[in-house]
């Protein structure tokens, strides 16, 4: 321990923290996620799956598990009040969330200083959970997905010359362009040039325009799927005929309702898909009552996070205890957890292992093509 | 760069511009009027196109009869606001008229997302403004030039509706001094509420084309064209209205040469649209085609 007297302090939070709840015969597990903002849809998604687990499993130890949901709003500096609130407020033994990777990395640090165990469905930069003991995700991270996708493209898709778009606000959109590039120059590849813009930014039309005279066979744009709708119109208006090509964020139902027929074509990796060959009885189980629930297919946000819902509990029932420490280890032990989007193995930097799938809009939907292994 | 190339990104920088230079308009309006920066104009200009969206989606109204219906309510809005929030302020000092216009630039949001929820919606685009026109090499979509041509006209209308109506010098009277206009037995209240009417609606103009060229909203959309436009307006000379035009079209063609010429500075683009405001105000602070008026005292 680095700093004893913190350890104490820390430590002795987590007694008050215990007795708290104990008293009150609830467990409670803290929720951060964007319900407002330009994610907020990521946190929609994200709330169906952990409601849609919370119906399925409502006790663990015995005990009604409570769901305390704050909004982060899309901000980063708001995700850690979020989390500061849940621990301090509301005393929660750990926490689930949050979409996107930039609003997890300083929750995660408050999460991780308070140490309360802190596990995330679907953000996949690795300095989410880097250097953190308290920090852990159910999904992989980005140099895997980042390097599957280029490996698809170079190989499967035959495409030599990239362009990359990159939202230079995000720490994901960063992260996965540079594990692109890093595999795709390694392959053959060449990156003919590499533009950026910030989150929220609206017109794309001066970059197409640069992409466009670049000769770029495909453009790679790991960035937030609203901004990404965007950019896939404009491209499209201005004459681009290359393929278009992005990481887990693009999965998402609005990108197809606002770029329509300009989203045709678009590769994407991600976590899961429900046309994927269906594994276990759960995930025959969880697409069926998703359906009946939500009266829609499922999509891969909410797949992961009622998976990391789950799991939680399943760490809480094999720690025997609301000891967030307890709860902690048990975590990190995870091994072979069967979820309705896979299997989770997490490894020493508390990640999972798991396989992506990479998916192709046809039709107006995201179809499923293939799956790439770890 | 080739020439269609440049050519290519000159119709992109103009028709990016005339959408600045349609709210830059509205706002430097009120300000030329009441020596009021009005920071919830974006947020009046986001109302607009979520009263397009409703009055297609619950209504069913026609497109066109949509955006008709939305730009009188928006100007309503606009003139709803003056009354609840500027009016009561009109003898406090400016600076408290300033924090009021924040204030009502935050409650529009929040109630934005309140009442709309955060989450974007899809616009829906009317096919007449979804077509590409192609020239050689250059292509130009129909609501490019739908926005620039109405921006022109707006202009136009504005300047005679100013310059040659017994309305427009009421204005005009306004902005150099109330008291007096209220001697010469002008309707201070009934004019500065034209004012922002005019304004709002300009807004929402500015607000459906935008919304048509960029088919996503959501409640914070206004924030940043409202911040480039309030650049255009201070760059054109704040208060005037041919610069404000000037300045929206100056700001539109920059961001845009700015990512064309150098490409590697395309994550700075808003940052380089606030250093030109910094420069202006440093070195030119009445603008391009401001006049240097003298503060009365």
């Amino acid at each position: 321990m680095k700093n004893r007297f913190l350890f104490l302090v820390v430590f002795s939070l987590l007694l008050v923290a215990s007795s708290v709840v104990m008293a009150e015969d609830v467990i409670k597990i803290g929720v951060f996620e964007p319900m407002t903002g330009p994610f907020a849809v990521g946190g929609e998604l994200s709330m169906m799956g952990y409601k849609l687990a919370q119906e399925h499993n409502p006790t663990v130890l015995g005990k009604k598990v409570e769901l305390i949901v704050v909004d982060n709003k899309s901000d980063k500096v708001e995700a850690a009040n979020a989390v500061e609130r849940l621990i301090n407020n509301h005393k929660v033994v750990a926490i689930l969330g949050s979409y996107s990777s930039g609003l997890s990395i300083p929750g995660g640090e408050v999460a991780d200083k308070a140490g309360i165990p802190m596990l995330t469905a679907t953000a996949t930069n690795p300095l989410v959970t880097m250097g953190k003991d308290y920090v852990f995700r159910a999904c992989f991270i980005d140099p895997f997905q980042g390097s599957a996708v280029a490996k698809y493209a170079y190989n499967n898709l035959g495409l030599r010359k990239a362009a990359l778009l990159v939202d230079v606000a995000q720490d994901y959109s960063v992260g996965l362009a540079n594990f692109f590039k890093k595999t795709f120059e390694k392959l053959g590849g060449e990156i003919v040039t590499n533009l950026k813009y910030q989150t929220g930014d609206q017109d794309f039309s001066a970059q197409m325009t640069e992409i466009i005279n670049s000769g770029a066979e495909v453009l790679f744009f790991p960035g937030y799927f609203g901004d990404v709708a965007l950019i896939a119109i404009q491209g499209r208006e201005l004459g681009f005929k290359g393929a278009y090509m992005g990481g887990d964020t693009l999965d998402n139902p609005k990108l197809l309702e606002i770029a329509k027929e300009h989203a045709e074509g678009v590769v994407a990796t991600s976590f899961y898909h429900p046309e994927a060959p269906a594994t276990t009885e759960i995930s025959i189980n969880f697409v069926k009552s998703f359906k009946e629930k939500y009266g829609e297919n499922p999509n891969a946000v909410s797949v992961m996070t009622y998976d990391a819902y789950n799991l939680l509990l399943d760490a809480i029932e094999r720690a025997g205890s609301t000891d967030p420490n307890a709860i902690r280890d048990a975590l990190a032990a995870t091994e072979g957890f069967v979820g309705a989007a896979g299997t989770i193995t997490i490894d020493e930097n508390g990640d999972a292992i798991r396989p992506a799938v990479v998916l192709k809009v046809k039709d107006g939907a995201f179809h499923y093509e293939a799956t790439i292994n770890p | 760069m080739s020439l269609s190339i440049f050519l290519q990104n000159i119709a992109n920088g103009l028709s990016l511009g005339s959408l600045y230079a349609l709210i830059a308009i509205g706002y430097t309006m009120v300000y030329g009027i009441l020596r009021l920066i009005n920071f919830a104009h974006g947020d009046i200009f986001m109302l607009s196109t979520y009263f397009v969206f409703y009055g297609i989606l619950i209504f069913s109204l026609p497109w066109w009869l949509s955006f008709i219906i939305a730009i009188i309510l928006t100007a309503f809005t606009g003139m709803l606001t003056e009354r609840i929030a500027y009016r009561p302020l009109r003898k406090a000092p400016k600076i408290s008229l300033l924090i009021s216009a924040i204030g009502v630039s935050f409650f529009l949001e929040n109630a934005g997302v309140v009442v709309f929820s955060g989450i974007p919606k899809s616009f829906a685009r009317p096919e007449l403004f979804d077509t590409m026109l192609i020239f050689k090499d250059i292509r130009i979509s129909t609501i490019n030039i739908v926005s620039f041509i109405i921006s022109i006209i707006f202009l136009m209308a504005l300047l005679y509706i100013v310059y040659k109506t017994k309305t427009g010098l009421a204005m005009r009277a306004i902005s150099v001094d109330v008291e007096t206009s209220k001697l010469m037995a002008i309707d201070v209240n009934k004019t500065i509420s034209i004012t922002f009417g005019i304004g709002s609606a300009l807004a929402a103009v500015g607000g459906v084309l935008w919304a048509l060229k960029y088919p996503q909203i959501f409640p914070f959309m206004g924030i940043i064209p409202g911040l480039k436009a309030f650049i255009a307006a201070v760059v054109g000379g704040i208060g005037n209205i041919p610069g404000a035009m000037l300045g929206g079209f100056i700001l539109g063609l920059t961001e845009i040469m700015l990512v064309g010429f150098m490409p590697e500075l395309s994550g700075y683009r808003d940052a380089f649209a606030f250093l030109i405001l910094i420069l202006i105000l440093l070195f030119k602070p009445d603008g391009l085609l401001g006049k240097n008026v003298q503060e009365k005292v």
